[in-house]
């Protein structure tokens, strides 16, 4: 078990050094000057090397890159170009907003996915399988924004049970909380559809296998051996899928947010690339990728925690 | 035989049990009887109904199969039970045992655990007085906790163990009826033997009746008190082992028999041929995980410094249990992965070269599968699927003569030239094995490899393959080598045969030599524990036609 987590540790920190140094590539290094590109095609030249002087530009490529990455472990992302404002501070803000939001969203699509999963794959081929699996059709083919918008209308228009956007910050948790109630749940309802469909399948292949019928041997109805052997089976493909629509609902809110006017991640991303404020960009998207990997580096350990065959493996 | 006397009131009564399904027919009127103390062999090919006799019991039926009839248990009729008393029964009063132990097992939860549950769901005992019974259980089939802890893993065992533990959980409270569904059938023949031998003794000691599957007579004959033989859903002929043994009144039960013990004749060797295929001191190395990470990798020798040559004409037979290293030996023979150490060489050609099969060798060699079922394309039609070896040669066949080698192939496997249009599903296990050996037939290799090539057939499909290969060999002088962990094929279709253990060879001989006297240990321990069938007059092998 020690082995596995070290390995998985070791793999951690290399995809994100990986990643800071494609990151860095790719904004700074990149063809094209930074501050040009960051003031414009009018800009005065010494507007652009004032510029250049303030983001370190001038400096050897590499002294940069450590400067970043330091700056980056010490809480200290740099000053935005638009705002003038520290951007640790701006993503801080940010993402007590997206963070909570995503979690809500998981939290309901996983509460729903699985007891209509379970309730499916149990009563396979009858009408209420057929049901479940119509409604996770609709649930997949319906666009978030348009259902978000529909939640709008009949709980915040027309029944006024919820605000119809906005953010009040976690002064009041409940109030915060009550903000980012229907936000959650137009982000979740595509996810839970497609877990929903997942958990099924899961379960409807373990169904089939023999230490399954080695339950029912012994004596365990139907059901029991549904819970007790089938559902921790059926957990390895549902991680996989939990964890990959984790990484998407924290970056992939950005239409959502512009729909609730939530003062987002996705939305300062958006806002930063329209201002061409790079520092912006380039913290936020390296934040991502840290959450993304930290995010799979969890599911590992969940591998681990539900399969002693990955323990072992190491 | 288990020596005590089984008790006088039958234990289970199955009486003109039938189970249909769509109007199908899956059982017609099964009538058996079982005692206690008493060993009752259900045996026939695929198909024949014998698991689902046994799920019957269960109350298991796959889909919505229900059986009518009398079934009864210790009295009580089984029919009759809801679902809910038969959840009590199953696992209390009958236990089952599952052909495939690699897979019977839940992964992810302990050998404790599982034994336990079927403590606990019961509710027989609290929870320390489950694992307590669990420990002793799985001590009583031979995994005592000081080498198998609760808290194992089923990966962490071998096939025979875990056999054991799904044996362990199907009798820890007892019960009365012991079902055993081809318990051995996926077992090497020494684990066979043991596993064997720990059910007659759980007869014999703990009082049960054991309800044993197989398809395997040698099996039969040596374990069971009574026997009763299925086919197409009947029983057709029932009776105390020595007995059915000694008359056969059935005709299929003759031809099971012959079918079992089948000899082919094969051609003479030719003498003084040229050296075929060459194996000089080869190792296969394999890397093992790394325990730690960065530090170096530890290797695992799956063939350690093997040496023989075939000659032309040789056929070959390589046993060994499994593990031994016969399917890495036989990869490397085909060129599909470097070895380490030493040379293999194709009339005098290495079969690996420059990083890849040689294709010059590979063209002369060819194999044949064990799975009839996994190793075709369902989406082709057989005529593509046995011209696919064209591939390997320099100029490929224009259309008409790959129409006539196609329809050649073909008949030489006994099948019809108008079956290349056909696609594979519509071929029976036996017939599919029949084009696997077309398709290797088709570009006339110097080598077959036959690769557990009859292992998943039917005795009487069995027996036929095997005449074709007798056949073949006589029409087209085939060099083959053959692999099997079944000792009595290898005797019958080889003249040489090599025996491995733990990557070496240790034996190497003719067949009738070996057979008769070997000289290794390891060889007398194989033969040993081989099931043997009981001796065959010649009266009894008359099969009418």
């Amino acid at each position: 078990m020690l082995t596995y987590l070290l390995k998985r540790l070791t793999s951690l920190v290399i995809s994100l050094l990986v990643a800071s140094l494609v990151i860095f590539l790719v904004v700074e290094v990149a063809p094209g000057d930074p501050a040009s590109f960051m003031l414009g095609l009018n800009a005065q030249p010494d507007t652009v090397a004032a510029l250049r002087a303030e983001l370190g530009l001038d400096v050897p490529k590499f002294a940069r890159y450590f400067a970043w990455l330091s700056g980056m472990i010490s809480g200290d992302f740099g000053m935005s170009y638009t705002y003038r404002t520290p951007v640790a501070q701006m993503i801080a803000d940010r993402f007590w907003v997206s963070m909570p939001l995503a979690l809500m969203a998981l939290a309901l699509s996983t509460l729903i996915a699985f007891p209509a999963g379970l309730f499916a794959a149990a009563r396979r081929g009858s009408a209420g399988d057929m049901g479940v699996m119509g409604a996770t059709q609709l649930g997949v083919a319906i666009p978030n924004f348009w259902f978000a918008m529909m939640l709008v209308l009949v709980f915040a228009i027309n029944l006024r049970w919820f605000s119809a956007g906005g953010f009040p910050g976690w002064d009041d948790p409940l109030l915060a909380l009550k903000a980012l109630t229907l936000p959650a749940i137009a982000l979740a309802l595509p996810q839970a559809a497609i877990l929903t469909r997942v958990m099924r399948s899961a379960l409807l292949d373990i169904l089939g296998e023999d230490f399954m019928r080695t339950a029912r041997a012994k004596g365990l109805s139907a059901r029991q051996a549904i819970w007790r052997h089938g559902l921790r089976n059926a957990l390895i493909p549902v991680l996989t899928i939990i964890g990959l629509q984790f990484s998407f609902l924290l970056a992939g809110a950005i239409i959502i947010e512009q729909v609730f006017f939530l003062p987002g991640l996705g939305r300062l991303v958006f806002q930063a690339i329209t201002q061409r404020d790079l520092i912006v960009v380039e913290s936020v998207v390296m934040l991502l990728v840290f959450a993304v990997i930290v995010v799979n580096f969890a599911v590992d350990l969940a591998y681990a925690a539900v399969d002693p065959r990955l323990r072992a493996r190491t | 035989m288990t020596g005590s006397a089984p008790s006088a009131t039958p234990m289970l009564i199955l009486d003109g049990v039938n189970v249909a399904i769509f109007g199908k027919t899956i059982l017609k009127d099964v009538s058996l009887t079982l005692r206690r103390k008493e060993i009752l062999a259900l045996t026939g090919e695929s198909g024949s109904g014998k698991s689902m006799t046994a799920l019957a019991v269960m109350g298991l039926l796959p889909g919505r199969m229900r059986a009518t009839g009398t079934l009864r248990l210790d009295g009580a009729d089984l029919l009759s039970r809801t679902e809910a008393q038969m959840c009590r029964i199953r696992g209390n009063e009958i236990g089952m045992v599952f052909q495939e132990p690699m897979t019977a097992l839940n992964p992810v939860q302990t050998i404790g655990d599982q034994v336990a549950e079927t403590i606990l769901i019961h509710s027989a005992a609290d929870r320390r007085a489950a694992r307590t019974r669990a420990a002793e259980v799985l001590a009583r089939v031979g995994l005592p906790q000081d080498r198998f802890p609760l808290g194992r893993y089923p990966h962490e065992l071998s096939g025979g163990q875990r056999q054991r533990v799904v044996i362990a959980m199907a009798i820890a409270l007892r019960p009365k009826l012991l079902i055993a569904d081809e318990p051995t059938t996926a077992l090497d023949v020494t684990t066979q033997a043991q596993i064997l031998d720990l059910l007659k003794s759980l007869v014999r000691e703990e009082g049960m009746a054991l309800l044993m599957i197989t398809h395997d007579l040698a099996v039969v004959s040596d374990m069971a008190d009574r026997i009763a033989v299925m086919q197409h859903g009947k029983v057709v002929e029932t009776g105390p082992t020595c007995q059915l043994f000694a008359r056969m009144e059935h005709p299929y039960t003759r031809q099971l028999f012959a079918a079992s013990g089948h000899r082919v004749s094969l051609p003479p060797q030719p003498s003084a041929a040229r050296p075929l295929l060459e194996v000089h001191s080869v190792s296969r190395d394999y890397p093992l995980p790394r325990r730690i990470p960065f530090a170096p990798r530890k290797t695992f020798r799956a063939v350690d410094n093997v040496s023989f040559t075939m000659r032309q004409g040789d056929r070959v037979g390589l046993v060994g249990e499994s593990g031994c290293g016969k399917s890495t030996l036989t990869r490397a023979i085909l060129g599909l992965e470097p070895v380490q150490e030493g040379q293999i060489a194709l009339d005098g050609a290495p079969v690996f070269s420059h990083g890849r099969p040689n294709p010059e060798v590979r063209r002369k060699m060819q194999v044949v599968f064990q799975d009839p079922y996994g190793s075709f394309n369902p989406r082709h039609k057989v005529g593509k699927l046995i011209s696919e070896p064209f591939h390997l040669l320099p100029t490929k066949p224009d259309t008409s003569e790959r129409r006539d080698r196609i329809a050649q192939a073909l008949s030489a496997v006994g099948l019809s030239p108008d079956d290349a249009d056909k696609y594979i599903h519509a071929f029976s296990g036996g017939q599919r094995q029949r084009i696997a050996i077309a398709r290797a037939l088709i570009i006339r290799p110097e080598l077959i490899i036959f690769d557990e090539a009859v292992s998943a057939l039917d005795v009487r499909v069995r027996a036929q393959i095997l005449d074709l290969m007798a056949d073949l060999s006589r029409q087209y002088r085939l060099s083959y080598l053959f692999i099997s962990h079944d000792l009595s094929v290898v005797r019958t279709i080889t003249d040489r045969v090599l025996v491995m253990q733990n990557g070496e060879i240790v034996e190497d001989g003719p067949t009738g030599q070996v057979y008769t006297n070997p000289q290794h240990p390891y060889t007398r321990q194989l033969l040993d524990a081989a099931p043997r069938l009981p001796d065959i007059t010649p009266e009894m092998l008359h099969v009418p036609a």
